[in-house]
């Protein structure tokens, strides 16, 4: 019991994700998340705008019921597994969240900064999320994947494309981190 | 319902993401910021163990529950498609800490930024599907 409540190390992630692939490829399928994206819009009726949209969505259900499964792991986990949402952050990155004006850092998941309910309906930051938003289904879309169908899937079947796109993930997320974020805080 | 397992997978994998801390936005801050080994620990040794397995898919030695041989899709192969916009997600990953699958999970979280990240995350995709012609490969 206690092993479930405490947070989980590297060494446990690693493993528990490449198995999350093997049982995706054993199931009959290719390990991604981001081709929902472009389902969901399918689905809301995007074929009658551009025809990149007019495809059979039925063929993607397995994937649509994964992402319900996320939905509800991530509910389970927030409800019932973090009882104690401490991050265990390097004391320089609280340092320089800190001094960026960021309360509270590293015993919660998620910046009150970025996803309080103040925040979110704020103009500011209510571009900012749908912004990044706009960025992560443009931006994946135009790669081809994201973190698991390039960074997880590309990159272990030696992929080069898979490679470059993480390279690209790279450099747009230390821009992020180096140079965007302390502006916009 | 034969998808079932994909559901309950999905589950499996949004907990492992959870208790791994690998949809916490000071986890990827600290990443990009090389502050930490712990999400490239979660993402090589993920990578690294995957590596393996494909090279038993690739020999055949494990097939899919079918018996049919498992053969992970070919990547598109663009050069600038790829680099571009893999540095367009990398950016919206490095402000939001959310990238495709951990959306979904936040919203059991945060269902209202959430909400907002996959809003804009299907107007990105939209708007890809309506110029993708047009954009450089």
């Amino acid at each position: 019991m206690d092993f479930i409540l405490q947070p989980w190390p590297w060494y446990v992630g690693g493993p528990l994700i490449a198995l999350s692939l093997f049982l995706y490829f054993y199931f009959g399928k290719n390990f991604g998340a981001s081709t929902n994206f472009e389902t969901l819009c399918t689905m809301a009726g995007a074929g009658k705008v551009s025809d990149y949209f007019k495809k059979d969505w039925k063929e993607r259900d397995f994937a649509l019921l994964f992402v319900v499964g996320l939905i509800i792991g991530g509910f389970i986990s927030a409800m019932y597994l973090i009882p104690n949402k401490n991050i265990d952050l390097n004391p320089k990155t609280v340092q320089e969240l800190t001094d960026l004006g960021f309360s509270n850092v590293a015993n919660q998941y998620f910046p009150d900064e970025i996803f309080s309910k103040e925040v979110v309906l704020s103009l500011k930051g209510f571009l900012i999320l749908i912004l990044s938003g706009v960025l992560i289904g443009f931006g994946t879309r135009y790669a081809g994947g994201c973190t698991s169908g390039h960074a997880i899937t590309g990159l272990s079947s030696l992929q080069l494309p898979s490679l470059l796109a993480v390279i690209g993930f790279f450099i747009g997320g230390i821009i992020a981190a180096w140079f965007i974020i302390p502006v916009l805080f | 319902m034969k998808n079932i397992k994909f559901l309950i997978l999905g589950v499996f994998f949004a907990i492992v993401l959870s208790k791994t801390q690998a949809i916490s936005w000071y986890r990827f801050y600290e990443m990009f910021r090389f502050q930490s080994f712990h999400m490239f620990g979660i993402i090589g040794g993920a990578v690294v163990i995957s590596a393996i397995i494909m090279q038993l898919f690739k020999s055949g030695k494990i097939k899919d529950i079918n018996g049919n041989k498992i053969v992970p899709k070919p990547k598109k192969k663009g050069f600038i498609s790829t680099i571009l916009g893999g540095t367009l997600f990398g950016l919206g990953w490095g402000i939001s800490g959310a990238c495709a699958a951990p959306i979904f999970v936040i919203l059991g979280f945060k269902p209202l930024p959430a909400l907002i990240l996959l809003i804009g995350a299907l107007l990105g995709a939209f708007l890809y599907g309506v110029v993708s012609k047009k954009l450089p490969n």
